[in-house]
């Protein structure tokens, strides 16, 4: 097991190389100058020329990028080109907001979908189960926005329970935190919630169907200890499966939910970096986005083990 | 009071009924503010960036600065005297001026902030290029020793476009071609760097050392006083939430609403909306005179002829009341140089007499690319309305929809349309670019060194010249004129007239007054 973690935190060394040589390709043939941006529309080409070379962007692509990888391997992603901010601490700026909503945006996603679908399954075919499913089917359909939309109209305009936008630290307090995330959670997690309920529905409906589920019933197991000790522990994996790959939908519906209510976080630094053209900053943030999501995999191998003995690394 | 707060204070007040009486709290020290874009970079020399400018205002101070006529008027400056024969010019700073770091502003700070500014600004390199020297006298007094007369100096020290900020000398000093590391300034506010989170929030205290001069504040000119404790920018990229937050009273003022959301928010009887910019925003729509067909003064008329500003300016400002005017002159409606000599040319309006002008100048069906940035919604509109004359007169366009990055990328291409070129797009401009001719970007024709689209005529050139040179208003007045009449032959852009942009803020804000931007001094909040 541990010559399993180790062998597959190195195979991530080859991933992000791949991923860093991607994306700084992808943003040298890309259209668009940070210089003319800067320079405004006073500029002269010759003033646009003069900040593109104060920039080093005159340089051929191989030395640009080797002295990236090369700063890069010393734990500096360099500094912004508008802000003059080291991409570290701007990334550090913004990582609490991001990581606070996709926290407990999975809390809530996975415990109501979870629930939901064990309670689709057991309820198959009748209208419990189909109002379930209607609400997946809805929560697949409308748009992150909309949702955020309509609920800040509802309960930020009309009621008046909860704020409209923003971001407030934990350090400031659990409730300006957590009043602050109600509302975009909820939005980002509607997604979230329908995908899981859907999977964990369809897998409950396979185990359920299993022998060894009509044996627990012959020998007079509860109805609960059927569902959640019996099923839903052997159903755990292809679950947590959908968990894990549903943080990449997370981190595409965290730069929408984050626009929506305005909270300060990795996904809206990702679009003003490249709507800037602000390479270095892009450059930072994909390749951390990248590295979470290879850890997040990581991870729910691992838990495999956790939830199915038979599987060993 | 709103609710949520009512109800957070019954749920304290069963908990702490024996809290103490809280001063006055921090949100009524605070004025919270939407601004227009977020803040990037804090050197008003090294980008031009309206929401850095108004980021150095909050900082910075000025010699000299434009009064609501736009008049310029002594600001860090006590005075100036000007020989008799107009080549030396004297500044004597006002006392008790200090920076933000605690030193003193002396006149060698001015000489360096004056030569960097010189170095990027259009204004402040044809003035540099009549210095002869420019040297501080003392600690507050230096001088300007010129080539020729200019009697324009202070107008370009103390213009709003592209203002002219005192700096520290040790700062000024960096090339202006790179990003100054420090934002200290001599001015009503100090920039608190620890709290910048670029993106999201940007934070700004009262200068308590402050001298504000005693006038009564009147547009950019007279006394500067910082009157709340606190400002707070807070990026809000979303229109709708930026609205909400204003309705709900969790900001204060929202620098630039967009106009589909004037009538949410005038419902609103908190939020004020209101003119606040002294000028207003034109469209503009630049042609491409290197290649084919726009380097064929012909087509460019033919164009022009369809051109009806007021379906543009709907399109932007829709049917606000006084929120748009028709402007058929390539000045600023309402400022001195104003005039339509020459402008019939936008005055036929007519698709049918613009098609047959159009056969006529020759157009042989040559491809046209328009490029339009989806993300500016004004922008935006003004090239669809372009595009849609252009269907309408049966041109060959090629409609580019894409960014403002991508486009200010693609602009600077002087290649044909084949090979990534452009024909026409579009921009916006505030009043005060276009004002006079010395910085009037879209008036310039000097070919390879002019603006995008790099308009060519010597004419024009000429009478530039001329008006920098004139002597007196009437002289001036008289070359403006040609120069609109000889603008509308040679066409180097098509004017689409201007919309006004109000601002929103709520009822509790007190001290509003117009300026040729959006300044925070003089603001206060009743609690």
């Amino acid at each position: 097991m541990f010559a399993y973690t180790v062998r597959r935190v190195l195979a991530t060394i080859p991933v992000m190389a791949i991923v860093a040589l991607f994306v700084f390709s992808l943003l040298y043939i890309a259209p668009g100058d940070p210089a003319a941006v800067i320079a405004g529309d006073q500029a002269t080409p010759d003033d646009v020329e003069r900040i593109r070379a104060s920039l080093g962007l005159d340089r051929p692509f191989l030395v640009r990028f080797g002295e990236w990888v090369f700063r890069i391997l010393q734990g500096d992603m360099g500094v912004s080109i508008f802000t003059n901010l080291p991409v570290t601490t701007m990334i550090q700026q913004r990582i609490e907001p991001t990581l606070s909503l996709m926290v407990l945006t999975v809390c809530l996603a996975v415990s109501v979908a979870i629930p939901l679908g064990v309670l689709a399954a057991w309820k198959q075919g009748t209208i419990i189960d189909r109002a379930v499913m209607g609400m997946a089917v809805l929560g697949f359909s409308v748009p992150v926005f909309v949702v955020g939309y309509v609920l800040a109209y509802i309960f930020a305009l009309e009621l008046d329970w909860l704020p409209v936008q923003g971001y407030t630290s934990m350090t400031e307090g659990f409730w300006p935190w957590l009043e602050n995330l109600i509302l975009p959670a909820i939005a980002l997690g509607g997604v979230y919630i329908a995908l899981i309920a859907r999977i964990t529905r369809a897998t409950m409906l396979e185990v359920l169907s299993q022998d060894y589920i009509r044996t627990a019933r012959a020998k007079g197991a509860g109805q609960r200890s059927i569902l959640f000790l019996h099923a839903l522990k052997n159903a755990a994996v292809p679950i947590v499966t959908v968990v894990g790959i549903g943080v990449a939908l997370l981190i595409g519906g965290a730069v929408v939910t984050e626009s929506v209510f305005a909270i300060p976080g990795l996904g809206r630094l990702t679009v003003d970096a490249i709507l800037r053209r602000d390479y270095p900053v892009i450059q930072g943030v994909v390749l951390l986005f990248s590295f979470v999501y290879v850890l997040v995999n990581l991870a729910i191998d691992l838990l495999y083990t956790l939830f199915d003995p038979r599987i060993r690394y | 009071m709103r609710r949520r707060d009512l109800m957070l204070g019954a749920v304290a007040g069963a908990a702490f009924p024996a809290l103490p009486a809280l001063a006055q709290p921090a949100a009524a020290r605070t004025l919270r503010v939407i601004p227009q874009a977020n803040l990037t970079s804090l050197d008003p020399v090294w980008t031009t960036a309206v929401v850095t400018r108004n980021h150095a205002f909050l900082i910075y101070d000025q010699l000299c600065a434009q009064d609501s006529k736009g008049v310029v008027q002594p600001q860090m400056a006590e005075g100036w005297t000007v020989s008799a024969d107009g080549l030396a010019w004297e500044f004597t700073l006002r006392a008790g001026l200090r920076f933000h770091d605690g030193e003193p502003v002396r006149a060698e700070d001015c000489v360096a902030s004056i030569r960097r500014w010189a170095a990027r600004d259009t204004f402040g390199q044809v003035l540099w290029s009549r210095v002869e020297e420019l040297a501080p006298l003392d600690d507050r007094r230096f001088r300007f020793r010129l080539k020729a007369r200019f009697p324009l100096l202070t107008l370009a020290l103390g213009q709003t476009q592209n203002p002219c900020f005192m700096m520290p000398a040790r700062i000024a000093a960096t090339d202006p071609f790179q990003q100054i590391r420090e934002a200290v300034g001599s001015g009503p506010f100090r920039f608190q760097a620890n709290e910048w989170n670029p993106g999201q929030r940007a934070v700004w205290t009262r200068n308590p050392d402050y001298v504000a001069r005693q006038e009564p504040v009147d547009g950019l000119a007279g006394g500067r006083v910082p009157n709340i404790e606190r400002v707070e920018w807070t990026i809000i990229s979303d229109s709708a939430t930026a609205a909400n937050a204003m309705v709900t009273g969790e900001q204060d003022y929202w620098e630039y609403p967009l106009h589909d959301l004037l009538p949410l928010l005038r419902r609103s009887r908190e939020v004020v909306v209101q003119q606040r910019l002294l000028d207003g925003t034109y469209g503009v729509a630049r042609f491409n005179h290197l290649h084919p067909p726009f380097n064929n003064p012909g087509i460019r008329r033919a164009l022009a002829m369809a051109v009806d500003q007021r379906d543009y300016l709907r399109a932007v400002a829709g049917n606000e009341p006084d929120g748009w005017s028709a402007c058929e002159g390539v000045f600023t409606c309402g400022t001195a140089l104003a005039n339509e000599q020459g402008s019939e040319v936008l005055k036929v309006r007519s698709i049918d007499r613009a098609k047959a002008a159009l056969r006529e100048a020759g157009y042989n069906n040559e491809k046209v690319v328009l490029i339009a940035p989806g993300d500016y919604p004004q922008i935006n509109a003004l090239s669809l309305v372009t595009a849609d004359l252009m269907r309408r007169l049966g041109m060959n366009l090629e409609l580019v929809s894409t960014d403002w990055g991508t486009l200010v990328q693609r602009r600077a291409s002087r290649e044909p349309v084949e090979r990534g070129g452009w024909s026409i797009f579009h921009t916006t401009s505030s009043g005060q670019s276009l004002a006079l001719p010395v910085f009037h970007l879209f008036l310039r024709a000097n070919g390879p060194q002019a603006w995008f689209g790099w308009p060519e005529d010597a004419q024009i050139e000429r009478l530039r010249g001329a008006w920098i040179d004139a002597v007196t208003p009437e002289e001036g007045r008289v070359v403006g004129e040609a120069l609109n009449r000889r603008a509308m032959e040679v066409l180097p852009y098509i004017p689409l007239g201007f919309y006004w942009q109000p601002s929103a803020w709520r009822r509790t804000l007190t001290g509003m007054f117009r300026a040729p931007v959006t300044a925070f001094w003089n603001i206060g909040k009743a609690a």
